[in-house]
């Protein structure tokens, strides 16, 4: 099976890590994963803001960049709903979002992780509303060895992000992510885990303000993890 | 702005983001929503798993939707051959004012000055209200809610309890305040029990019932085949409106009709579950023309477009128009839940009005109306939610495209700048590259001294959140190095 990375733009400049520990996990597991360097943006950011024409324009290039691929590998749930629902081309189809790709495609749950901490877990909307991957983040950290699992009070109410929402509704989106850091900190866990880092930079950003003491990590560097 | 400039009633307050400011600074309404929201989406969650064809309903509901839009002249054109032979008159008006024109010169020729109301939110947005009181006409809401709304000077925020953000002591203080202006005060030792509050209510419209001989209604929906038109509601009011006076006069949208009289029975399922979260609504009122010697002796019913046909020709936008009204998305939508009804500056709010109201007012004709579609995260909540698959999220995208095409041309705003120098980096795997080398040193720059509070449009961002410090290597870097191609 031939795997590219589409590690997302704003990945690859402000969280390359999570690239490097989806690319440990899958070679962890024995698998040859390549990286199209022709790739930049999926254009999610200027479909969802209204700028459709420039949003197109980036299409026919994504679909060029990673033609030719068996699975096209990613670790934002965002960025892999909006091709899988909105790119009308033959690569479409073959984009997974992480934890989709290792639970449906690899059919495994336990990459061998070891991570001797508590957590808590986020579900991002366009994961859970948009690409339906249900519980299988929970299960991939489920499996990691030495891992608390705390449950995250109202984890399924949106954390406020939304992309540009954040700038252009700036009050109401503080207000959603004031809500959800509260609860991020009923649970008394140091770590909050999501699978994606677009919703992560926002709750993240707001957790480090208040200097909460509560670090985000991607859902790929759990499982990256080890001994 | 005048109240014939604009279809829908209210826009002209400030846009959502300036709205929603005001609302966010009210603790108690939030506290209020925030109870409200929450426990009814919990009770609405516990019926609709109760059945286990929720799902086949939901598309039943839908696809029936869709054949009404496809073939809406036929159905209206049945409807009214159907109202008109069980005895009704049948009128058509075009947009508010000629609407509001009708019932007006309906209810002077009945030589009446007062009339009571059942929920319409049709004659909200057409502003009925105000008209019928610029022309001496007194019109008494019979909803509780919407006579607390009403007597408060207050505009509705929720499709379906339009007081939710009133608390029980606010509504005892305006039943002491207002009841004694319009009719039966409330009584001088009023407390805020609901049981009190609703007879208090009660006393009040009971006197206006036996002595009003007009009403007017909305409708949620009429069916074609029969010419039966329906109301459902849960206090009983609604009947007494329906059934009392000599003259009903009931203004529908032109969506809400029916293909046929069984269809009803995919919606009675649908309606109550989603929005009362009751498994049956505890009032269904049918009625069918007029019946002599029982019940109002005359019913006109008028067909309303303001700006339906015009949101009925775009196929991607259309389907806001297969709304029931049943409110399950407001109650599911974290914005709304902030933010409240009336930060949306129409009668519909929360998602269904944020796609609803600029199709109906017009794309590009209004700054809040234009604002609408972007309050939003898009997280999706809302289209799992609707009883007749409305995909929200995706109009929402739709119209946002709309409000942005509308707008070019013309000197661009800083974002259009910001997406097309955006689109042009993007633009080449070289290009990002080399942004991303000018990116990481800038951005460790300004994150010097871990404050990280940015100037301008960032500020947007920094006033509560830091940003991620750019990595020193991206991950594309990182790759070529490896040497892994
Ligand atoms: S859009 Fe759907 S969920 Fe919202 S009020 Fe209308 S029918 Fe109900």
């Amino acid at each position: 099976m031939r795997i590219a990375l589409f590690i997302a733009c704003y990945n690859d400049v402000l969280f390359p890590d999570t690239g490097k520990a989806v690319t440990a996990v899958l070679e962890r597991l024995g698998h040859t994963v390549e990286f199209p360097m022709a790739q930049t943006c999926c254009g999610q950011m200027h479909y969802n803001t209204g700028y459709r024409r420039e949003a197109d324009s980036l299409v026919g290039a994504f679909n060029d960049a990673f033609r030719g691929y068996d699975a096209i590998v990613t670790p934002s749930g965002s960025c892999g709903g909006h091709v899988r629902h909105h790119h009308k081309t033959e690569t479409a189809p073959n984009v997974y979002e992480f934890s989709e790709f290792l639970v449906d495609v690899l059919d495994v749950t336990d990459v061998g992780a070891y991570y001797p901490h508590r957590v808590t877990y986020h579900p991002t909307c366009h994961s859970l509303r948009l690409l339906r991957v249900g519980d299988k983040p929970l299960r991939l950290l489920r499996a990691v060895e030495g891992i608390e699992l705390v449950e995250l009070p109202e984890a399924e109410s949106c954390c406020g992000f939304g992309g540009t929402f954040a700038m252009k509704n700036s009050e109401t989106s503080v207000a959603m992510l004031q809500d959800k850091m509260d609860n991020v900190r009923k649970t008394g866990a140091p770590t909050l885990c999501a699978s994606d880092n677009s919703c992560l930079m926002h709750i993240g950003g707001g957790l480090s303000r208040i200097k909460s003491g509560v670090r985000t990590l991607h859902l790929a560097e759990i499982l990256a993890a080890t001994r | 702005m005048s109240r014939d400039e604009v279809n829908v009633v209210w826009l002209g307050s400030p846009t959502f983001p300036k709205a929603a400011h005001d609302a966010l600074q009210d603790d108690q309404l939030r506290r209020n929503l925030k109870h409200a929201t929450t426990t009814i989406r919990d009770k609405r969650l516990r019926a609709v798993a109760e059945l286990d064809d929720w799902e086949t309903l939901r598309l039943a509901g839908s696809q029936i939707k869709d054949r009404v839009m496809r073939h809406l002249d036929t159905y209206l054109l049945q409807l009214e051959a159907s109202v008109t032979a069980a005895g009704g008159v049948v009128h058509w008006a075009e947009d508010a004012r000629e609407a509001k024109q009708i019932v007006s010169d309906l209810v002077r020729a009945m030589g009446a000055t007062e009339v009571v109301k059942i929920k319409s939110m049709a004659t909200q947005e057409i502003g009925l209200n105000e008209e019928l009181d610029d022309d001496g006409i007194e019109a008494t809401e019979t909803d509780l809610a919407e006579l607390i709304v009403q007597l408060n000077h207050d505009r509705p925020s929720h499709i379906l309890v339009p007081a939710i953000h009133r608390n029980r002591s606010e509504i005892r203080d305006i039943f002491r305040r207002e009841m004694g202006k319009h009719g039966v005060p409330a009584p001088d030792d009023l407390t805020d029990e609901p049981r009190a509050l609703a007879e208090a209510a009660r006393v009040h419209l009971r006197e206006k019932f036996l002595r009003a001989k007009v009403a007017i209604s909305g409708a949620n929906f009429a069916c074609a085949d029969t010419g039966t038109v329906g109301v459902v509601e849960s206090e009983g009011n609604g009947r007494m409106c329906l059934t009392l006076p000599e003259t009903l006069i009931t203004v529908m949208g032109i969506e809400k009709v029916l293909p046929s009289f069984s269809d009803l029975e995919v919606f009675l399922q649908l309606l109550p579950r989603s929005s009362t979260a009751e498994r049956m609504n505890p009032y269904t009122s049918l009625w069918t023309g007029v019946t002599p010697g029982d019940g109002p002796q005359e019913f006109h019913l008028i067909l309303l477009d303001n700006g339906r046909t015009k949101t009925l020709a775009d196929t991607a936008g259309r389907s806001a128009l297969h709304c029931i009204r049943c409110s399950a998305c407001l109650n599911v939508c974290p914005v709304y839940e902030r933010t409240g009804g009336r930060s949306y500056g129409s009668v519909y709010p929360g998602p269904i009005g944020a796609v609803l109201t600029p199709q109906l007012v017009g794309i590009g004709t209004s700054d809040h109306a234009d604002s609408l579609p972007f309050a939003s995260t898009l997280c999706g909540a809302c289209y799992d939610a609707c009883p007749v698959r409305i995909d929200i999220p995706e109009m929402l995208v739709h119209l946002r495209a709309k409000v942005v095409d509308a707008h070019r041309g013309g000197l661009p705003k800083p974002e259009a700048l910001a997406m097309k120098g955006a689109r042009m980096v993007f633009g080449s795997p070289r290009r990002l590259a080399w942004a991303e080398r000018l990116g990481a040193i800038g951005g460790r720059v300004a994150g010097i001294g871990g404050g990280r509070w940015l100037p301008g449009p960032a500020k947007k961002w920094t006033g509560a959140r830091d940003v991620p410090v750019p990595a020193r290597e991206s991950f594309r870097a990182w790759w070529r190095k490896a040497g892994r191609r």
